[in-house]
């Protein structure tokens, strides 16, 4: 009986606690940085599309969300000729972001995606290509790789050593 | 006639006052609930969320007003109306100050025990009409738990009526000038308390609905304003027997300084707030620990707190 009556106060003494709830529309929450929310494609600093085109990404959604189609431009650089993410089944695990080799695909902090129409939850590229480098400010993948664009021939590449000569015998 | 006539406004006022309290009731169960739980309950509708209440209405009368085709309709469709005349009904004896009072019965608390005696039709007949199992199991805990509670609800409230000598509730609270009942009665107010909570089936005795086993007891089968009649009736229960605790152990409507109603809806106020405390704090009994608490405990309980006011009243006061 006692022990009724302690519950009894000690639920009344919450009354006089401050609510633990966060007004969210008024009040947003603190999320952290690597919250998994909306997925951009990002650009390198030159302003080039980062997305290679290597389906990584649609390899590695647990549920097929990610489609696109990759091509090449006059100079051999590969781009996605488009880009569609279904956001409708999208389930934000972030593994596309893991399995992308150019930080192209990444994840960001923005999750109030809501629509009245199922079909507007599809996402083409020029919704999902924003124009900054997102989390990784520096990099450019054409200009770390080894692989041969126009205007940038092998060997050109950041800390990369020229190619061997294999007509020499001169080690 | 002209005597009815005279108490029409009183009767408009009381029921409307009632009325609207009770529906004020469910946005102030809902914050005070939140409140105790850390959060804020309804604050989005109009200043404090005190509009919600109006939302709320809108929407439960827009609801399509359904009757199961398996159902006995002309039944089902009575009960819901049988808890709201039955709760109404007591409201008329209940003297909230000394002028206003809609009929100062010389029995007024043997028909207030009357109509919460026949509120469990309410809950039986919609048990048994809505041909549902759930319904039924819930009709039937009602009418156990109703039977069992009223016997000790009518006993504890006799150790009062000795104390005043008469069945009015009027002159009980006359009689509580000097003392208020809840010092001498002090176990006639624990056990009344306790049965009012089992009579308006509130946690911790909500068993009838135990929307954990029973879906929603025996209103499982009803939708739009007949469920509303419900809840309405619910909370109406919860003003009367939080306006009869105040009238029959806590002095009714005196008090120093303040006009007699202010200080017969505080009084009331916090017994509702005290039986939204409950709910929050409490967890449901389980049907056999509910009937063995009933009358192994409160029965006897109630009984001996009878014999023994009876003795001192005796001591006091000899028959002539």
């Amino acid at each position: 009986m006692l022990k009724l009556l302690k519950g009894i106060w000690l639920v009344f003494l919450h009354a006089f606690t401050r609510p633990v709830t966060i007004q969210y529309p008024d009040v947003k929450p603190y999320l952290p940085p690597r919250w998994r929310g909306r997925i951009i494609l990002s650009r390198d600093p030159d302003g080039e599309e980062r997305c290679v085109g290597c389906y990584l990404c649609s390899v590695a959604c647990p549920v097929d969300c990610i489609a696109l189609q990759a091509t090449e431009d006059e100079h051999g650089r590969r781009y996605p000729a488009w880009f569609r993410i279904n956001f409708s089944r999208c389930i934000f695990c972030g593994y596309c972001e893991e399995a992308c080799p150019t930080y192209a695909i990444q994840l960001t902090t923005d999750f109030e995606m809501s629509e009245y129409d199922r079909r507007n939850l599809v996402y083409e590229k020029e919704d999902l290509l924003i124009s900054g480098t997102g989390k990784y400010p520096g990099y450019n993948f054409y200009r770390v790789s080894g692989v041969q664009i126009g205007g940038k021939d092998k060997g050109e590449a950041e800390h990369e050593a020229s190619p061997i000569d294999l007509r020499s015998l001169m080690p | 006639m002209n005597e009815v006539a005279s108490r029409l406004p009183i009767i408009a006022g009381v029921l409307t006052m009632v009325v609207t309290l009770s529906a004020l009731l469910i946005w102030l169960e809902r914050r005070l609930l939140g409140f105790w739980q850390e959060r804020y309950g309804p604050n989005r509708v109009g200043p404090f969320g005190l509009l919600q209440v109006v939302a709320d209405m809108i929407k439960i009368f827009m609801k399509e007003d359904w009757v199961p085709p398996f159902a006995d309709k002309a039944v089902f469709v009575i009960a819901p109306a049988v808890i709201i005349v039955t709760v109404l009904m007591s409201f008329a004896v209940v003297p909230f100050t000394p002028s206003i009072v809609v009929a100062d019965l010389n029995v007024g608390l043997l028909f207030f025990l009357a109509m919460s005696s026949l509120s469990a039709y309410s809950v039986v007949l919609a048990g048994w009409a809505s041909n549902n199992k759930y319904s039924l199991l819930g009709g039937l805990r009602a009418s156990a738990q109703m039977l069992s509670y009223e016997v000790f609800m009518g006993l504890s409230l006799m150790g009062v009526v000795m104390l005043t000598g008469s069945f009015n509730l009027g002159d009980i609270v006359e009689a509580q000038r000097d003392l208020w009942f809840c010092i001498p009665q002090i176990l006639g107010f624990i056990i009344f308390l306790i049965a009012g909570l089992a009579e308006t089936k509130r946690i911790p005795f909500d068993i009838p609905e135990a929307e954990a086993e029973l879906v929603a007891g025996f209103h499982t089968e009803y939708s739009g304003m007949k469920f509303g009649m419900f809840f309405v009736g619910e909370y109406l229960g919860i003003i009367l027997i939080s306006a009869m605790i105040t009238v029959l152990f806590f002095g009714g409507w005196q008090g120093p300084w303040l006009p007699p109603a202010v200080w017969f809806w505080i009084k009331t106020f916090l017994f509702i707030c005290l039986f939204i405390l409950l709910r929050a704090a409490l967890p449901r009994l389980r049907f056999d620990q509910l009937m063995t608490f009933g009358w192994k405990v409160m029965l006897p309980l109630a009984l001996v707190n009878l014999a023994v006011t009876g003795a001192l009243v005796l001591i006091g006061h000899p028959p002539k």
